[in-house]
């Protein structure tokens, strides 16, 4: 039995009836890990000893309880997790070590996970390929040639590669979800407010948002259950009645009205991509579906103002990272010098440029014209969804417009920033979203199809996820 | 000069005295060992976020009820950028474009009569660390950081440019400080930064006004009437020679109580504020704003006025007995029980306050209660001691602890109102003082307040004072 090729339901099945014990999980993980991370590099940080002793505690207890019990879970670098360091990918938190938990780690901890080890992201999680870590490059299992994606490519890369089950990534305008599609595997980011934030370390506090990486979609939606809630460490979090997440899973979608925007075909969209589209809505209709066509007419006003929001609270969230309480220090002559040398040698480029953007527009006398502007054109946008969606139950639309690129092809800045055309305006509006495989490109690289659902509508999301799934392995049966 | 009116406007920042801070459960105890008092949230470790306490809240509501001002229902925080070591986030959370309180006014008692100071604003917002500067600010080598302070939440108050006088500003303050140690919303101590004000203060000829300047880090009221004082003074004379005021910030020497330009340079900041993403807007109900202000009791000002045309008693005595919510309850419970308001506030006023003062207490540590006042004036009343005696009883009482009426006892003051007892006094008196008698006999009356004070000196005070000098007048008379 390959048990990283399990799914969690089937692998917690076998731990709890003690038929595989939770150490021999966790050895096969680091075991395989130890084989693949050479070619794949998703981990900045193995915490192999850590995981072999709470693997020996868990298989201790008399109780095999948790909804993760035993389970490899791996987890992006920009979450807390206490007595390691977490550098988010960036040279400036070398060194750090957390004082305390996220509180996903902690409600990860407290079904039953067993921790392997934090993921290599881009710097402070910008970026679309993980080619911005601070550290190394991470390749995607599917060809090594090619990027994983970002920012979480680490954790996109280990659930790929079954070095892990699962993972924990965050997504601000994508990084979840691109990931997601460029290694084949599902990606979901909650809707804003449902999981807490607390202890993840901000790029822009207004769009962040933790979510797993999963083999499935059931098991994305069990990460769901655990990882949700109303956390009183977040304000930003929202209270819910606690659902099962799967409860939805297999009912059949007939009348679900599914919306396809008209305006993604204004897109340069690469031919596979929109073929996988047009499968994927035909196999919707199959099920019973209706397809309606809406329009979103703001949609291409998203990446700019997400490009003046997220670095405008870049900027802000980014400057505790000053030397003088841990991570790097650059000492200089003086206070501004220290200041300039730390945050000079500590930061990469990509993540000076979002800071330097972000500082110009909140400046006296610019303000107006870029934050306040963006603030509004946001609100339209998400205007543009809740009129949709008064419609329809779900819209369906690719997660990126081209598959994954080779290390080192793309330079350009703007050009990376389109990679998230289609991810971005779901993150400005809040929305639910879950990213699935959806075929592949002459290349055999995976191309991801992407669902997004109403605001808290995460069981509705997961069950069209779901039909889609499955229709889509019949179909290519 | 005489023509020159000064403009000055106060920004003060009130310490709530909340138990724990504005966005995380440590303590606000002054005093604590420097980072005793933190938490990975207040000292912005990476993937904190704020959790704004709803004692702030409550507190800043209270306090803006008290000063007369709009509860605005929706208000926001903002970041408010800037880099500084003590600053851990690189950012203050603060309110912004819409405070949680606007316009409001505090009216201060001068001695050219009424003033009405109206109030711009009044927002919540946390405070940075502590620098602790090795020498010099601008030579030292290093410094240390004390995050214990590093989110204490505040209220900043600003007021309009209202204020014309020295006076003025710092009846302002004492009035604010009386009115949040009555809420209960502060200690409203200086010395603890409890308190702290900067002003602002320009002075003009014209209507057009004259430039700013910006007084900072004065430590005391006194400091802030010694440098608006000085201030004035200087602009004017400036103005007078032809020179021109500089746009700058100044501190107070101490010393000298003269205004000096900051030795720091000062940078024009842009604090690129921007909406708080970590904090919804804080969005309060006409219920919860009517709650809050049925728990206001009746502030200073208001209880002053009430004093002078309840009881009759004079604007000095009420100012001051309603200058503490403690005092005030005291008098107000004393009348009740003795329904003697000018009496009571009398001897608070005199002997009470003095001991007081004197022995550095509180009125709620001392024994003497309304029981007790009623006592004594039953004793004056009924003639048993007189009302200088009773000044002492009640001083006795209040360092031994013992009852007006044991003290009476034990000590034998009995006032004496036997006549004969008295007479046989005025003839001591007398024979042991002829000049001034034969003095009096020649008509100068005046010497018979020598002779009253004689015979009350020789009865320890126990004699009837009104008897002592009919009687002595009536003797003196026939002896003409």
């Amino acid at each position: 039995m390959d048990l990283l090729n399990s799914s969690i339901k089937e692998l917690t099945a076998h731990l709890k009836s003690g038929k595989v014990s939770v150490k021999e999980a966790t050895e096969a993980a680091l075991t395989r890990i130890e084989k693949t991370e050479p070619k794949i590099k998703a981990f900045i940080r193995l915490h192999k000893d850590e995981a072999i002793k709470r693997a020996e505690e868990l298989d201790k207890k008399k109780e095999k309880r948790g909804a993760l019990f035993g389970i490899p879970i791996a987890i992006k670098d920009n979450m807390n997790l206490k007595d390691t360091e977490t550098t988010a990918g960036s040279k400036i938190l070398q060194g750090y070590i957390s004082p305390y938990n996220a509180t996903v780690v902690e409600k990860l901890k407290n079904e039953g996970a067993v921790i392997i080890g934090k993921t290599n992201m881009d710097e402070f999680a910008m970026g679309s390929s993980t080619e911005n870590s601070a550290f190394f490059n991470t390749h995607n299992p599917v060809n090594t040639e090619y990027v994983p994606g970002g920012s979480s490519g680490g954790s996109a890369a280990a659930v790929k590669s079954n070095e892990v089950i699962a993972a924990l990534g965050s997504d601000t305008g994508g990084s979840i979800r691109e990931p997601a599609a460029f290694c084949g595997v599902v990606g979901l980011k909650p809707t804003y407010g449902r999981v807490s934030r607390y202890g993840l370390i901000a790029f822009a506090s207004s769009l962040d948002q933790i979510g797993p990486f999963a083999k499935n979609v059931e098991d994305s939606a069990i990460m769901l259950n655990v990882i949700t809630g109303f956390d009183n460490h977040d304000e930003t979090s929202v209270q819910k009645n606690k659902q099962d997440f799967t409860h939805l899973l297999g009912k059949e979608i007939k009348r679900k009205k599914i919306g396809i925007i008209k305006e993604v075909s204004n897109f340069d969209i690469q031919e596979e991509v929109e073929d996988s589209l047009q499968a994927s809505i035909d196999v919707l209709k199959d099920m019973g579906a209706e397809v309606v066509e809406i329009s979103l007419p703001h949609l291409k006003y998203a990446l700019p103002t997400y490009y003046i929001v997220a670095p405008a609270e870049a900027s802000a969230n980014l400057s505790r990272f000053d030397g003088v309480r841990y991570g790097l220090v650059e000492e200089g002559k003086n206070l501004k010098e220290t200041y300039e040398k730390t945050r000079t040698t500590g930061f990469g480029t990509e993540v000076k440029r979002r800071i330097l953007i972000g500082t110009f527009t909140l400046s006296a006398g610019y303000y107006d014209a870029y934050y306040l502007k963006a603030s509004r054109i946001r609100r339209l946008i998400e205007q543009d969804f809740e009129k949709a969606f008064e419609k329809i139950d779900a819209l369906i639309l690719p997660t990126t417009a081209r598959t994954a690129f080779k290390l080192g092809e793309i330079s350009n800045p703007l050009e990376m920033y389109m990679n998230d055309i289609f991810t971005i305006p779901v993150s400005l509006a809040g929305l639910p979203a879950i990213s699935i495989p959806y075929g592949n490109d002459r290349k055999g690289l995976p191309i991801g199809m992407q669902i997004v659902g109403k605001w808290f509508k995460e069981d509705e999301l997961l069950q069209i996820a779901s039909a889609l799934e499955n229709g889509g392995k019949n179909e290519q049966l | 000069m005489n023509s020159y009116k000064p403009t000055i406007g106060l920004e003060i920042h009130v310490q709530l005295a909340t138990k724990t801070k504005i966005f995380c459960n440590c303590s606000t105890e002054f005093g604590a060992e420097p980072n005793t008092n933190v938490c990975p949230i207040c000292m912005g470790m990476p993937g904190t976020l704020p959790v704004l306490n709803e004692k702030v809240v409550e507190y800043g509501t209270k306090l803006g009820l008290a000063l007369n001002m709009t509860i605005n229902k929706t208000s926001t925080f903002y970041r408010k950028n800037y880099f500084y070591p003590d600053l851990p986030k690189g950012y203050q959370i603060t309110q912004y474009t819409i405070p949680i309180a606007s316009n409001g006014f505090l009216e201060v008692n001068t001695t050219n009569g009424k003033k009405k100071i109206h109030i711009l604003r009044g927002h919540i917002e946390e405070d940075s660390g502590k620098s602790i500067h090795t020498g010099d600010i601008t030579e030292s080598q290093y410094s240390y950081i004390d995050f214990n302070r590093s989110g204490i939440p505040l209220m900043e108050i600003v007021t309009y440019p209202d204020i014309e006088t020295a006076e003025q500003a710092y009846e302002f303050l004492v009035l604010l400080r009386k009115t949040v140690r009555y809420l209960g919303v502060s200690n409203g101590d200086m010395e603890k930064g409890a308190l702290r004000c900067d002003v602002n203060i320009s002075v003009s000829k014209g209507k057009e006004l004259g430039t700013k300047v910006e007084i900072k880090n004065l430590n005391s009221f006194r400091s802030v009437r010694r440098a608006l004082e000085f201030e004035i003074k200087r602009q004017v004379e400036t103005l007078e020679k032809g020179g021109t005021i500089i746009q700058e910030t100044r501190h107070l020497d101490e010393r000298t109580g003269e205004t000096k330009p900051m030795r720091v340079k000062e940078e024009l900041n842009d604090y690129r504020y921007f909406p708080e993403p970590d904090l919804p807007p804080l969005v309060l109900t006409d219920k919860y704003i009517e709650k809050i202000r049925n728990t206001i009791p009746e502030l200073p000002g208001n209880k002053e006025e009430r004093f002078i045309k309840e009881f009759g008693i004079n604007r000095e005595y009420a100012h001051e007995l309603a200058s503490s919510e403690k005092i005030a309850d005291y008098f107000e419970n004393t009348v009740q029980v003795t329904g003697k308001p000018k009496e009571t506030a009398n001897y608070i006023m005199v002997i009470i306050m003095s001991y007081l003062n004197e022995k550095g207490k509180k009125i709620d540590q001392i024994t003497f209660k309304a029981e007790h006042f009623k006592e004594l004036f039953e004793l004056i009343d009924n003639g048993t001691i007189s009302k200088n005696i009773a000044k002492k009883v009640l001083d006795d009482s209040l360092r031994n602890g013992k009852s007006p009426k044991t003290i009476v006892r034990e000590e034998g003051l009995v006032q004496i109102t036997d006549t004969d007892a008295i007479e046989s006094v005025i003839n001591e008196i007398i024979e042991e003082n002829p000049k001034p008698v034969s003095q009096f006999l020649n008509g100068k009356t005046q010497v018979i307040g020598f002779l009253v004070g004689q015979i009350m000196k020789k009865t320890k005070g126990r004699a009837n004072p009104k008897i002592v000098s009919k009687k002595l007048i009536e003797k003196l008379n026939s002896m003409k």
